[in-house]
């Protein structure tokens, strides 16, 4: 315990010196201001400013990084509230209540309730990280394949509830998805699938090309199709930040999803990107209206948000204590490390511990400052809604169409981005939904690789789910939710959780 | 003057007219691209942004790296094949893009000894044996007695197909005899993670990547693949010293569009080798478990011989397994 005290003071006495605590406060203002441009997700953004810290110091250097990088993650927030496009994976969830609550006026109060959720959710994952990052990271280590497709199974349930609409247009939105997901090369064989040998999607289809298309660009048509000129706000702008009663309904799904999110951030790849499906399947499973979810539900925002960002923060811990990134962005940070001259692993904490701590330690500083930054700057995010959409629309186009191009600096995806935008707009017309969709998308290719992986090691035996523990926990968990939603007896409430 | 098309047209032959001489002495009057055909942050991605900072200082312009990523790096090669051989557009490519894919890409819209003016090896990074933590085995020798006995029942890690520890295990599997089964991850790091976690048995991986496991003690190294030690692995006996007949590096190489002015190569040539015999530069490659080409392996002979002797020796071991 008083290691803990001591090591915490040890970190904040580095992160809290006036340089780094600037270099803080700078990252996370570059982070936001360029991850609220549509498109440009947390990886773009860190590829895009890493120079920038070239001539700083190390310890400058991480801390400035972990700065941008909240700052994107936070700035993705923001746009999937006001223009409805979700940045990355983790902020489907948020699209679906926040921009609601944009429509309704409720915009400063969506974007509040995510910057105090982040915080409280940052705070809890910091004090988490800096107690237990060993014992977890030996609980990760278990995990093995098997134990990570169960897990997608599991999270695959999410998917259903998700859907507002009717169950069966869920399912083949989920089973569109996990189509999607296996176009590009076999990870086993390298043969191409579904790519009719186009070298462009070698690789497989980019989350933000169908994120951007089926969302932003497909959300523009259907706005376009009213005559009159109209902002993206209809109703008034009413209160600018949360008041207690928003607070009080919130803290409960807050610190829910803080551990929800704190729970799958820290497991190998790339578990974080549940935390928010699953936290927004909790809150809206337990609500005593469920119909009031994908109206502009405040728990809608406040759990998922706050897991979003607690599993930002544990996704840390393989980084820090193994070395090993469990995501895109932790391999970018890893290539930050080393170009600064840092191996990173183990060895950090007792080679370096002022570096170790002092990340550590700005992690909280950092949400500190988004904080700071941005309860001033919502004032500013509501207003750009009141532009006339005629101005508002050409230049979100060409916004997102700067953030896709700058992905992989790649022309076929703006191309491919269009086509998914005519796609989900078709979708929209026929009732179909697009959260499933990227779910299944999401999921579908963890699902298949780990699938494949312990098919590998098992010898082609299926009862590896069966023999591991782990595995075979999160099966009997999947079993005994899709069995009670069946039951007759409570589909009468099922009915209420499913459709409205 | 009205800014007509036409006149951006005159505009823009005029200046190319005036330019065309003043190339060769003047080179270069503004930033350079390189492209490095991975993501942000990888093992070729880091060794690229430490020689072009440093090659920025001596050439006086700035050298940019832009990451075009996907299908194992081929995307981004075909496209510096592609560009001007005007100087302004250079890239990196590694083992895969410039000796494996040729095999492993069937559609490829270059040829790795013909589509490109060679300037230099950037870095050679040796491969290390290693395995989980658990495996019986203490040293090389008795690893690979244990992995004849064994082989059928293990499990080889790797990062993807046409990924250096895909091609480098093939090499090391095919030699000796061993057929274990093939685990396919996206990306060296969930490969890792496994490794360290048990899941898989072993994997022949490049330094840069496992050495901060071998130090810590979270998997067992068995041998580096090269004649001498490494720095950064200084208790880890090489192949060469064990009387194993197994070397195997991986290496960046930067090269041009083909039709490069060999004065604006030999420019390049001399930027890089002034970046490769900084101390600075050489302390960081001995932290990542690297080596600075020297002798006659630098420069564009080197690197030729290097292209062709690599697509000779992986060549026919992955036709062989695709058949």
């Amino acid at each position: 315990m008083w290691d803990l005290i001591s090591n915490l003071q040890l970190g904040l006495s580095v992160a809290g010196s006036l340089k780094n605590a600037g270099l803080c406060f700078l990252g996370c203002l570059i982070g936001t201001l360029i991850g609220v441009l549509p498109g440009v997700g947390p990886i773009a953004t860190i590829a895009m400013l890493l120079p920038l810290t070239f001539g700083l110091d190390p310890v400058g250097a991480l801390i400035m990084l972990a700065g941008i990088y909240y700052g994107a993650q936070y700035g993705g927030s923001t746009t999937a509230i006001l223009v409805n496009i979700p940045g990355e994976a983790t902020a489907v969830v948020t699209v679906l209540d926040g921009h609601q609550m944009a429509k309704q006026g409720r915009a400063g109060i969506a974007l509040g309730i995510a910057a105090i959720g982040s915080f409280i959710a940052g705070t809890i994952a910091t004090v988490i990280i800096a107690a237990a990052a060993k014992p977890l990271t030996t609980l990760a280590l278990m995990f093995g394949p098997a134990d990570y497709f169960a897990l997608m199974v599991l999270g695959l349930m999410f998917a259903v509830v998700l859907a507002r609409g009717s169950v069966p247009k869920a399912i083949a939105m989920i089973l569109l998805g996990i189509l999607l997901s296996v176009v590009g090369t076999d990870i086993e064989t390298g043969e191409e699938r579904l790519t009719f040998g186009w070298m462009e999607v070698a690789d497989g289809i980019d989350f933000a090309v169908i994120a951007m298309g089926m969302f932003g660009f497909a959300e523009i048509l259907r706005n376009l199709e009213n005559k009159e000129a109209r902002a993206v706000v209809s109703g008034e702008i009413g209160r600018l930040l949360p008041n207690m009663a928003d607070l009080k309904v919130s803290l409960a799904p807050i610190l829910r999803g803080t551990g929800i999110g704190s729970l799958l951030g820290f497991l190998p790849g790339n578990g974080a990107v549940l935390g928010p499906f699953a936290s927004y399947s909790v809150e809206k499973k337990i609500a005593a209206d469920p119909s009031r979810f994908g109206q502009g539900a405040i728990e809608g925002v406040a759990g998922p948000e706050s897991a979003n960002n607690a599993g930002a923060q544990t996704a840390f811990i393989p980084l820090l204590t193994l070395g090993i990134p469990p995501n895109a962005v932790m391999a970018l940070m890893i290539g930050a490390m080393t170009i600064h001259g840092i191996v990173p692993g183990p060895q950090i904490i007792t080679k370096q511990p002022e570096l170790f701590w002092g990340m550590i330690a700005s992690m909280w500083i950092g949400n500190l400052m988004l904080l700071i930054i941005n309860l001033p700057l919502i004032g500013i995010w509501v207003k750009l809604l009141q532009v006339p959409y005629r101005l508002m629309f050409p230049a979100i186009i060409i916004f997102c169409c700067i953030g896709i191009y700058s992905i992989n600096n790649s022309p076929t995806e703006v191309v491919l981005t269009a086509a998914f935008a005519l796609f989900g707009y078709t979708l929209i017309k026929l009732g179909f939904e697009a959260a499933p969709l990227l779910l299944g998308f999401v999921l579908g290719k963890l699902m298949e690789e780990k699938l494949r992986q312990a098919m590998v090691i098992s010898r082609g035996s299926l009862w590896t789910f069966m023999e591991r523990p782990v595995s075979l926990t999160l099966l009997v968990l999947t079993l005994v939710i899709l069995v009670v939603s069946a039951l007759p007896a409570i589909s009468k409430r099922r009915e209420t959780v499913f459709t409205e | 003057m009205k800014f007509t098309r036409r006149t951006a047209i005159a505009a823009i032959a005029a200046l190319g007219v005036t330019a065309v001489p003043a190339v060769a002495q003047q080179y270069p009057t503004k930033p350079i691209t390189a492209i490095v055909p991975f993501a942000a942050g990888g093992p070729t991605d880091v060794v690229t942004r430490l020689v072009a900072e440093h090659m920025s200082r001596t050439l006086g312009q700035q050298i940019v790296v832009e990451n075009i990523g996907g299908a194992g790096g081929t995307i981004g090669m075909s496209r510096a094949a592609a560009a001007a051989p005007d100087g302004y557009t250079i890239a990196v490519g590694n083992m895969g893009t410039q000796s494996a894919a040729p095999a492993l890409y069937p559609n490829l819209k270059y040829d790795p000894a013909t589509s490109f003016t060679q300037i230099s090896v950037v870095n050679f990074t040796p491969q290390t044996i290693v395995s989980k933590k658990g495996l019986e085995p203490k040293d090389l020798k008795e690893l690979l007695a244990y992995l004849k006995a064994n082989s059928e029942k293990l499990n080889y890690g790797h990062a993807g197909v046409g990924s250096i520890s895909y091609v480098s295990g093939f090499v090391f599997n095919a030699q000796f005899g061993f057929k274990p089964a093939l685990v396919a991850y996206k990306g060296t790091g969930p490969a890792l993670n496994d490794l360290v976690g048990g899941q898989i048995d072993y994997m022949v991986d490049q330094s840069l990547n496992v050495i901060p496991q071998i130090t810590s003690g979270t998997i067992k190294a068995y041998a580096v693949a090269h004649p001498e030690r490494i720095a950064a692995l200084p208790d880890v006996p090489t192949t060469k010293e064990l009387g194993v007949d197994f070397i195997f590096s991986a290496w960046n190489a930067m090269v041009a569009p083909k039709g490069l002015p060999k004065d604006i190569q030999d420019k390049l040539l001399d930027a890089l080798s002034k970046a490769l015999d900084d101390p600075a530069i050489i302390k960081r490659y001995e932290d990542l478990g690297s080596t600075a080409p020297k002798g006659a392996d630098r420069g564009p002979a080197g690197l030729q011989k290097l292209v062709e002797s690599e697509v000779a020796r992986i060549t026919p071991v992955l036709k062989a397994a695709a058949k």
